[in-house]
């Protein structure tokens, strides 16, 4: 791991050079768009790849975010926002990086082939803090269902957002923060 | 006989579902606040100063401290003197949690049918365990169980023979292999003996005990003992992102259970453990 301590600016759309020069355990502040989306959408979204039909955002350099935001209230799009556990979204997952997607960012361990599709077509995964949802929502300027509304929380979102925080949890060499971290404190 | 009415049942079951979801409990803070003190890496302090600072922000802003604001959990204590006016028990803790979610801003994450799936866009139903109790009060727990932890939970029939050692070799391996993926600092609630559903059912409610409150039966204590060491010791820590402080709290009950059956389930709970208990 080669960690830096300050944390590193993205705007997506993300390029591979920038995908590339991450580490894992790197700290980043995304600021921009990203697109909301759980398991039924993401279902939806490889239907439509595989129908070759086109999809409800641009996937090219995109971060999709796994999350199922709460509604908002006054002047805050969400009054919650922190990500779902991104292994239910395993299966699903090369397909989209292998049409461009670049990040993904949710919580909790990535399976080996999600691990394998990221090297190939060089993309990454961030961590955030699950359970942190207020303090997440702070950083959301925009957050909105641009598609399958009738799926509630479980639309896809555009998300704006502003100096948004998480770590590199796998970079595009195969390297991943929660196998590694936990051996370093692992004990008996 | 006392009536109590429906629609008091519902203005409680309202309130005390957008407190629990906004503002952790006292005992909940204290727990990740010497969670924070005691962890010695210096992400999982970080992730630790962030869950304690969004909790502020959360209460300061009525706003759900998760955005999962979960499967309503209702645990109810209804006295045999006691009758419920102008509709049923459960229909008025579901016009509850329907006016709750609503008026929270809370999420709505109930699906009508496992296979169809269409959200039933006011999370209800919500799931009711009713008990009679002697006497004409009504007490009534409401929990918010979230999606990640109640998928992070495991159950077995064990073996006799596999006996207390076996048990808590069960449970670490469950609780190590599937914490990553329940928010840790994690509260491990453990059901051992009585039937399948029992023991489940037991796991959950003694999720309710004050964190860290040791079982009374000192043989018990020591395995709840136990196992936090054993959990602590995996390295997983806050967030998953490695660290010392896996499980704030691990709470055992157990029940007589048949000759044949050694059952031990384990109903995980995240750190953001948003429940509310009222008497009426």
């Amino acid at each position: 791991m080669s960690a830096t301590d300050k944390p590193i600016v993205l705007e997506p759309p993300l390029t591979d050079p920038v995908v590339e020069a991450l580490n894992v355990g790197d700290r980043v502040l995304i600021t921009g768009t990203i697109y909301g989306a759980r398991d039924a959408a993401h279902k939806r979204l490889v239907e439509l790849i595989e129908a070759g039909e086109s999809l409800p955002f641009p996937l090219e350099g995109a971060i999709v975010y796994y999350v199922g935001p709460c509604p908002g209230r006054g002047g805050r799009p969400t009054l919650s926002a922190g990500p779902t556990t991104a292994s239910r979204m395993d299966r699903y997952a090369p397909v989209l990086m292998k049409h461009g997607l670049k990040a993904m960012m949710g919580k909790g361990a990535r399976s080996e082939s999600v691990i394998r599709a990221m090297q190939q077509y060089k993309a990454v995964y961030f961590g955030t803090v699950g359970g942190a949802g207020a303090l997440l929502a702070d950083r959301v300027r925009r957050c909105e269902p641009i598609a399958f509304h009738e799926l509630g929380p479980e639309a896809v979102y555009l998300i704006e957002v502003d100096k948004f925080p998480a770590f590199v949890a796998n970079d595009v060499r195969g390297n991943d923060l929660y196998r590694a971290a936990v051996q370093r404190y692992k004990q008996g | 006989m006392r009536v109590i009415d429906a629609q008091t049942i519902s203005e409680a079951i309202e309130d005390i579902a957008v407190e629990a979801c906004c503002k952790l409990s006292p005992d909940t803070l204290d727990a990740l606040r010497v969670a924070r003190d005691s962890e010695r890496s210096s992400i999982g302090k970080e992730v630790l100063d962030a869950l304690l600072e969004n909790a502020a922000i959360a209460e300061r802003e009525m706003a759900p401290i998760c955005q999962d604001t979960g499967v309503a959990v209702v645990f109810v204590q209804m006295g045999n003197e006691l009758r419920v006016g102008g509709g049923t028990l459960v229909e008025a803790v579901n016009e509850g949690v329907r006016r709750g979610y609503a008026r929270g801003n809370l999420r709505k994450s109930i699906v009508a049918d496992p296979f169809e799936r269409v959200n039933t866009g006011d999370n209800t139903p919500a799931v009711v365990h009713v008990e009679v109790t002697e006497g004409d009060k009504l007490t009534m727990e409401f929990l918010a169980k979230g999606g990640g932890c109640e998928n992070a939970s495991f159950l077995g029939m064990l073996k006799p023979a596999d006996g207390r050692q076996g048990a808590i070799e069960f449970v670490v391996d469950g609780v190590v292999k599937n914490a990553v993926n329940s928010c840790p600092p994690v509260i491990v609630g453990v059901g051992v003996g009585g039937t399948m559903d029992r023991a489940a059912l037991m796991a959950k409610r003694s999720l309710l005990r004050p964190l860290g409150k040791p079982h009374h039966n000192p043989n018990i204590a020591e395995i709840e003992s136990v196992l936090l060491d054993r959990i602590n010791d995996s390295g997983i820590g806050p967030a998953g992102f490695g660290g010392t402080v896996t499980a704030l709290a691990v709470h055992v009950e157990t029940h007589p259970c048949h000759i044949a059956s050694l059952p031990v389930a384990v109903n995980l709970q995240c750190h953001a453990h948003r429940h509310r208990q009222i008497t009426l």
